[in-house]
């Protein structure tokens, strides 16, 4: 049915607001836009910024039409938390790529007792999902004194996988974080890329292409 | 921003674009999702003059005004905006331009921040203007600087109708330069200009032969556009769509089948659609919520399918428009969760906690809410804000809300009602229970003040709250009139509101101002409100935590649990606070997120918060 020729490569970052998801999508899309690729993304604002469930969508390829995902079409959800890797899970294909911050947020429920915080959540994303790296960008990033840059570490993890190698990031956070802070951005960035390296093998052993 | 090569914009950044490059002079609007950052982006460009108007009325008058003075003027608003600008924008229509006057409408299918899902094409058939609908941010771009062209070549307000997806998706924009109109010289004609019966009557035959006119321009203008398919042959299905819902069909249907893409949505061009319907053996419509394009076709008789497959709720996805159109999708995924609109999901554990938003740590409005808790037994008339939040548990002290400003005018309403019981019964026994209204800064300013001076003038006993955040915080931060600055950041004259209240005629027993952090003096403010025999109204002052300043003053100090003191009540808990939680049977207040405002240590009855404390310096440079 679908266009001849055009292959639409998806990405999607959950989290929660303020964790920095829009920054992180607005670096990536940046990044695929200088790599010469048509780019789409999508986000939310407004009444889920605080502190309730955000989700972006970038999408690129030679030719893209709808920013949005359908189900099982997203070939790596970037999860900034575990609750929301669950709650995004049924976007990602089958042989899709799950990056997973092992970060817990209560949500409102959970704090004020009317529910409790999945205990087993990762281990059944790790039991279901194709391809999982499971990174703890929070601690990292607070290792480097900043917490706020955890988004730059999962990005990190995310640029190392076939087809986004290539792409300029360097240039691009350079371009798109504030200068006082490029620094420690790109530490971060290199950070989530080693970690990725290192435990890389576990992601390639899988036969599925990006 | 000249050269070929192209940006990434989003719809609402492209929009901006190309309200600069039309030479555009006069720019007003007031903030609501899905549309605020077009104004935002307009008033980074000097050209312009650019403003936060106080409400989406006063912003489209402003910019009718400008028009009318021979500007290129421009106004901006969310769909449930235009519903508080519609008076004017229905006489406007009348009257037509000097120079020229674009209005967007930013609608929200899936209402992600609405409280309703109104499909505002219909609001051009009913004004009886032209109507644009871009598909993504090079549309955005080019169709607001056509926008501009055909107002002034029609003499008409123009709509520019922008969803959700369209304002918030980036995709690549190629960028021109401004181009320099003059103001177009105004001549004095009140039979086209001034509006009253005997110059209506006149202009209303010509607001029909403009419809004619322009309905013509619609067969032949380029932002109409056929798409054929890949086998013009095979072509057996057509789809008229416009919009988002263009790049979903497309998504869907890729180029299999041939599309006519409606940019010039209305009036509808009769003749291109007939001629389309013909082409094709089979015709779907594809658009979001309203039958809109449906409904023209099925005027003209051309059959088609649309509605009776499609949901009117909601947003379209691809996999919506699979699931209607596609049997054998249909038939192959039976379960009713696969077809999801985007805005629910398919998750592995459907049981996992939701995730609602809630008042941040530090907001100014926690103590409010918090305070009001002893007062759940009256009836809160809420609003439109970051406050609005405070009507979900915990804190839940909300009874009914249904636009802005209507907190304080439907209040009173309710209040009405209860004097009118009290009346009927006759019994002194029957405990008196009030009205509260609470209203934030910006929605006061917008449309609180005419319900307050309504309360005031039929002496209604109630009680107002207005929760002065200093700042338009739910939308992102905009500046209004209470903040004193203008939207570019420059110094404005600040309207103080308990110097306004009082010059109502709001006398001293009946006006208060307190800190909202300070829950004691909420406490007494309110009980001496609930205890005045007429209205009263309280105003609490403090800051967004959220704003710059705020924040950056209490990034190092947090306040803590003494998990030895701590009795497991729950209080702390029930402020809502997101900093705080329990673990190991006790509170425990997060460091990174507490924002020190001291509204928990105050409902604590045994002491067990303290603070607040600074964190070791070397932990949090940076
Ligand atoms: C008619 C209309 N215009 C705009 C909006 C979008 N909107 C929702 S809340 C809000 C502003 C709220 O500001 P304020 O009253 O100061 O409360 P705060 O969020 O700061 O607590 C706006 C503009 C709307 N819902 N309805
Ligand atoms: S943004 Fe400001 S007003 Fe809104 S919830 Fe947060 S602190 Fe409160
Ligand atoms: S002082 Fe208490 S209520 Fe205020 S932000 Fe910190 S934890 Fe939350």
């Amino acid at each position: 049915m679908s266009d001849t020729a055009v292959i639409t490569t998806r990405i999607m970052l959950a989290g929660v607001g303020g964790q920095g998801t829009i920054l992180a999508a607005k670096i990536i899309s940046e990044a695929a836009a200088a790599a010469g690729l048509d780019v789409k993304m999508s986000e939310i604002h407004g009444m889920s910024q605080r502190g309730g469930s955000v989700v972006s969508h970038v999408a690129f390829g030679s030719q893209v039409f709808s920013p949005l995902p359908d189900l099982k079409t997203v070939d790596c959800l970037v999860a900034f938390e575990k609750l929301e890797a669950i709650r995004q899970y049924g976007y990602l294909k089958q042989e899709g790529l799950l990056i997973v911050n092992d970060l817990e947020i209560a949500p409102m429920p959970v704090l004020s007792g009317f529910a409790d915080y999945p205990q087993d959540g990762l281990k059944q994303l790790k039991e279901t999902a194709g391809r999982i790296l499971v990174l703890d960008a929070a601690g990292e990033a607070r290792n480097i004194g900043m917490l706020q840059v955890q988004n730059l570490i999962l990005i990190g993890a995310l640029s190392t996988f076939p087809g986004l190698e290539t792409f300029p990031w360097e240039e691009t956070i350079k371009k798109t974080v504030r200068t006082q802070f490029a620094e420690i951005n790109l530490k971060a960035f290199q950070i989530g890329k080693d970690l990725a390296a290192e435990t890389g093998h576990e992601v390639n052993r899988n036969q599925h292409g990006f | 921003m000249n050269d070929n090569q192209p940006i990434l914009m989003t719809g609402n950044e492209a929009i901006a674009r190309g309200v600069y490059e039309a030479g555009c002079h006069v720019s007003s609007a007031y903030p609501g999702t899905p549309s605020t950052e077009i104004q935002e982006n307009i008033g980074t460009y000097p050209e312009i003059y650019a403003e936060w108007a106080p409400n989406e009325k006063v912003a489209l008058e402003v910019a009718a005004g400008a028009a009318m003075g021979g500007a290129r003027a421009f106004a901006s608003m969310k769909h449930v905006g235009l519903n508080v600008a519609a008076d004017p924008l229905f006489t406007v229509a009348y009257t037509g331009v000097t120079g020229a006057l674009v209005i967007n409408t930013s609608d929200e299918p899936g209402m992600h921040s609405s409280q309703n899902e109104q499909d505002n094409r219909r609001y051009a058939e009913h004004a009886k203007i032209p109507l644009l609908v871009p598909s993504d941010s090079q549309e955005c771009l080019d169709y607001t600087k056509a926008a501009f062209i055909i107002s002034e070549e029609f003499d008409t307000p123009v709509l520019l109708r922008t969803t959700t997806r369209v304002c918030h998706s980036k995709s690549l924009v190629h960028t021109g330069s401004r181009a320099q109109i003059p103001i177009a010289p105004y001549v004095k004609n009140i039979r086209k200009n001034l509006m009253i019966p005997s110059h209506a009557r006149l202009k209303h035959p010509e607001v029909e032969e403009r419809l004619r006119k322009l309905s013509v321009y619609a067969e032949s203008t380029p932002l109409n556009r056929i798409i054929p398919s890949r086998n013009p042959e095979e072509a057996s299905i057509g789809i008229i769509t416009g919009g988002i819902s263009y790049q979903y069909a497309r998504e869907v249907f890729g180029d299999s089948v041939r599309y006519l893409v409606l940019g010039f949505m209305f009036p509808f061009p009769e003749n291109l659609i007939q001629k389309f319907a013909d082409s094709v053996d089979q015709l779907f419509i594809i658009e979001e919520n309203e039958p809109f394009i449906e409904n023209a076709c099925k005027r003209l008789g051309i059959a088609c399918l649309g509605k009776e497959v499609l949901p009117l709720c909601d947003e379209l996805s691809p996999d919506r428009i699979r699931a209607a159109f596609l049997p054998e999708f249909k038939d192959s995924e039976a379960d009713e969760a696969k077809i999801p609109s985007a805005s629910s999901n398919r998750i592995i554990d459907k049981n996992i906690p939701q995730r609602p938003p809630a008042l941040c740590p530090g907001c100014p409005h926690r103590g409010v809410f918090t305070a009001l808790a002893r007062y759940r037994k009256h009836v809160i008339s809420t609003d439109i804000g970051c406050y609005t939040l405070g009507a979900l548990p915990p804190l839940d002290a909300g009874d009914f809300l249904f636009c802005m400003g209507s907190s304080i005018s439907s209040g009173m309403g309710f209040a009405k009602a209860f004097q009118a019981a009290a009346a009927s019964e006759k019994s002194a026994e029957s405990p008196q229970r009030k009205v509260i209204a609470v209203i934030g800064d910006s929605t006061f300013f917008h449309s609180g003040i005419t319900g307050l001076i309504n309360v005031l003038y039929s002496r209604t006993p109630m009680v107002i709250l207005i929760l002065d955040n200093r700042i338009t915080a739910m939308t992102g931060h905009q500046h209004n009139p209470g903040t004193g600055k203008t939207l570019q950041g420059a110094d404005a004259p600040e309207i103080d509101l308990y110097n306004l209240v009082s010059a109502l005629g709001f006398a001293q027993e009946q006006l208060f101002q307190v800190n909202p952090h300070d829950l004691e003096a909420v406490r007494n403010s309110l009980k001496e409100a609930m205890d005045y025999s007429g209205p009263a109204v309280i105003i609490t002052k403090a800051p967004c935590a959220l704003l710059p300043e705020v924040k950056n003053s209490v990034k190092e100090t947090f306040y803590q649990v003494d998990r030895d003191i701590c009795i497991t009540c729950k209080a702390c808990i029930r402020t809502g606070c997101p900093a705080i939680r329990i673990t190991g049977g006790k509170s425990l207040i997060d460091p990174d997120m507490c924002a020190a405002c001291g509204v928990c240590m105050q409902v604590c009855k045994p002491g067990a918060i303290t603070g607040p404390f600074t964190r070791a310096k070397e932990k949090a440079h940076v």
